[in-house]
């Protein structure tokens, strides 16, 4: 090896949007024709099932910025889903109907909880970390349970979606569709923007070596913090968008089993790459899928495959596609 | 000793009964280059770890321009212009070595609650880090991810990323180790280079450097300072060279019994 061999002079770091390969194009692509395919054959499952897929595949990518590139490994993002359907939910049933209050509310308020747990959970490390974020995950979760009014453990249904003066109407299914796509897209490219942000590598320094972090003049801590709220309120919107499609809230929402399939999604996908989230969303909800057809117990064959992944490919699907050297 | 940089009195820390800090006082005078030396468990490690705030003292002050910064945390102390290089590199995984040297210059540019520019495109960050790298000897060596690098370049780029924070004041630990002779000489010249830009506290086990390098010497034993002085006084105190002998009789030691085994 000798100086100046390598050409890559940026090497290490994510491109932003462009898609890295061809299976990324064609994915989206895929996705993009859905409600066509939808409408040509008249099969409105597939419409919700991949609407369905774009919303996880949002909350995945809200973890993938503080688990991919910060190191967090929260286990209480479900948490989020159900903040964010909760506040569309309640708001509903209490005659506010317009989308302009509700999903800012449910922003805000995911942000807020993202701020309580993380000022305490980010103190601490590893599994503690883990146990604290699942724990205030469980208590959002019996709080919810406690919710007389609100449907209790029984959930509440949820008579209109989200309002928004006649302009959107989400009770369009295909409308509603492409409205999750395009906020999918633009959440990838948000957090692809803020991972090579300064604000970014201080986020990727502190999960590299925080201690380094610190000795060069870092208070890693509020770094740490605000991106824990950046992600705590995008996963709140895809809480949002999920009340609206399944027109029903529930504590089942927020089941930590919820929590661990979004840390799934984005270990499949691949931990800290830009289109990770979306891939590895799009694998494990259609291997559920399929598998709950052909078998009663999907989990059976879903969790070698995932054993596989995790023994065998760092970089997730994505970087077994593009070759990722794991750094 | 008004005009020290850095002035330590009465630095104690204990663990339990163990006490590698025992009532360390110290001067640092501006532009020098003062090499702590002494044997293993000598309690260097604990004054590296009090100095740079890692680990909180049982009593005394760290005074550093005047200013007080015992309490202070590790971060603020490196804003002040206290900066170290680690014994074990620790340096960014993932990353090319103009980035992580970028990143500690970042550190000093402000806040880094910028969420949209690409940092790595940054002029601002990126000239001085090729700076920093260029000092060190590793211009050519900037866009390399550091795990393509060797041991001895990365030692160096340790020293790099503690030059890009500009400080005034640099904590060395142990920065030979486990550089072969060549690479060690190296280091000395990049080290002397330095001399008289900054202020150097040199922890090394290194005998040749520490008295190729030290305007001062201060030798620990067992938490407490047992000599200080100009190189040559403290060559030809009895402690001193018994401390460094001692430990190069264990080095020997060991050595034989491995032999033997």
């Amino acid at each position: 090896m000798t100086a100046s061999a390598d050409p890559s002079f940026d090497a290490g770091r994510e491109p932003l949007l462009a898609p890295r390969t061809a299976v990324t194009v064609v994915l989206l692509a895929v996705l993009a024709l859905v409600p066509v395919y939808a409408m040509l054959s008249g099969d409105g499952f597939a419409l919700t099932l991949f609407t369905r897929v774009l919303i996880l595949a949002l909350g995945a990518v809200s973890l993938n910025l503080i688990m991919g590139y910060g190191g967090m490994v929260s286990f209480g993002h479900a948490a989020y889903l159900g903040i964010g359907g909760y506040a569309v939910g309640i708001l509903a049933k209490e005659g506010i109907g317009s989308g302009l209050v509700q999903w800012p509310v449910a922003i805000a308020v995911s942000a807020l909880y993202a701020l309580v747990v993380g000022a305490l959970s980010l103190r601490t490390r590893g599994v503690y970390f883990i146990m604290i974020t699942l724990a205030f995950a469980q208590m959002i979760y019996y709080v919810a349970i406690g919710l007389d009014r609100y449907g209790g453990d029984d959930g509440l249904t949820i008579y209109r979606r989200s309002q928004f003066g006649g302009v959107i109407d989400l009770n369009n299914k295909t409308l509603f569709y492409y409205l999750c796509f395009a906020l999918l897209l633009t959440s990838i490219y948000l957090v692809a923007r803020i991972v090579n942000s300064r604000f970014g590598l201080v986020i990727q320094g502190a999960r590299s070596n925080e201690r380094r972090m610190r000795a060069i003049g870092f208070p890693t801590f509020r770094y740490k913090l605000v991106c824990f709220v950046i992600a705590g309120a995008l996963c709140g919107l895809a809480g949002a968008l999920l009340a609206n499609l399944t027109n029903f809230i529930s504590p089942a929402l927020m089941h930590w089993t919820r929590s661990g399939d979004l840390i799934v999604m984005v270990v499949l996908g691949g931990l800290g790459t830009p289109f990770g989230p979306l891939i590895g969303a799009v694998a494990f909800l259609l291997l559920e899928e399929g598998l709950s057809r052909v078998t009663e117990y999907p989990d059976l064959i879903l969790g070698p495959i995932l054993l596989l992944v995790a023994i065998y490919v760092h970089g997730g699907i994505e970087g077994l596609l593009v070759g990722r050297r794991d750094g | 000793m008004a005009e020290a940089l850095l002035q330590i009195e009465d630095l104690t820390k204990r663990f339990g009964g163990v006490v590698p800090a025992d009532a360390i006082t110290l001067a640092i005078a501006p532009g020098e280059v003062h090499a702590v030396i002494g044997p293993n468990g000598a309690g260097k490690t604990t004054l590296i770890g009090l100095l740079s705030g890692e680990l909180a003292p049982w009593q005394g002050h760290i005074r550093f321009d005047g200013a007080d910064i015992t309490r202070l945390p590790v971060y603020r102390r490196s804003q002040l212009g206290l900066a170290r290089s680690f014994q074990i590199t620790s340096l960014f995984r993932g990353f090319t070595a103009l980035d992580n040297v970028a990143l500690a210059v970042q550190a000093h540019r402000g806040h880094s609650f910028r969420f949209w520019r690409d940092a790595r495109g940054e002029d601002e960050l990126r000239k001085p880090a090729l700076a920093a790298l260029a000092r060190v000897g590793l211009a050519g060596r900037a866009g390399v991810r550091i795990e393509r690098l060797s041991h001895g370049e990365l030692r160096q780029l340790e020293i790099a990323m503690a030059l890009a924070t500009q400080p005034r004041r640099l904590l060395l630990d142990e920065p030979m180790a486990g550089l072969g002779s060549e690479e060690s000489a190296q280091m000395v010249r990049l080290l002397r280079e330095l001399k008289g830009s900054m202020t150097i506290l040199l922890v090394e086990h290194d005998m040749e450097a520490v008295f190729a390098l030290a305007d001062r010497i201060t030798v620990m034993v067992y938490g407490r300072i047992i000599a200080s002085g100009d190189p040559l006084a403290v060559r030809a105190d009895t402690a001193g060279r018994q401390a460094y002998l001692g430990e190069k009789d264990d080095k020997e030691n060991a050595g034989r019994e491995g032999r033997h085994a």
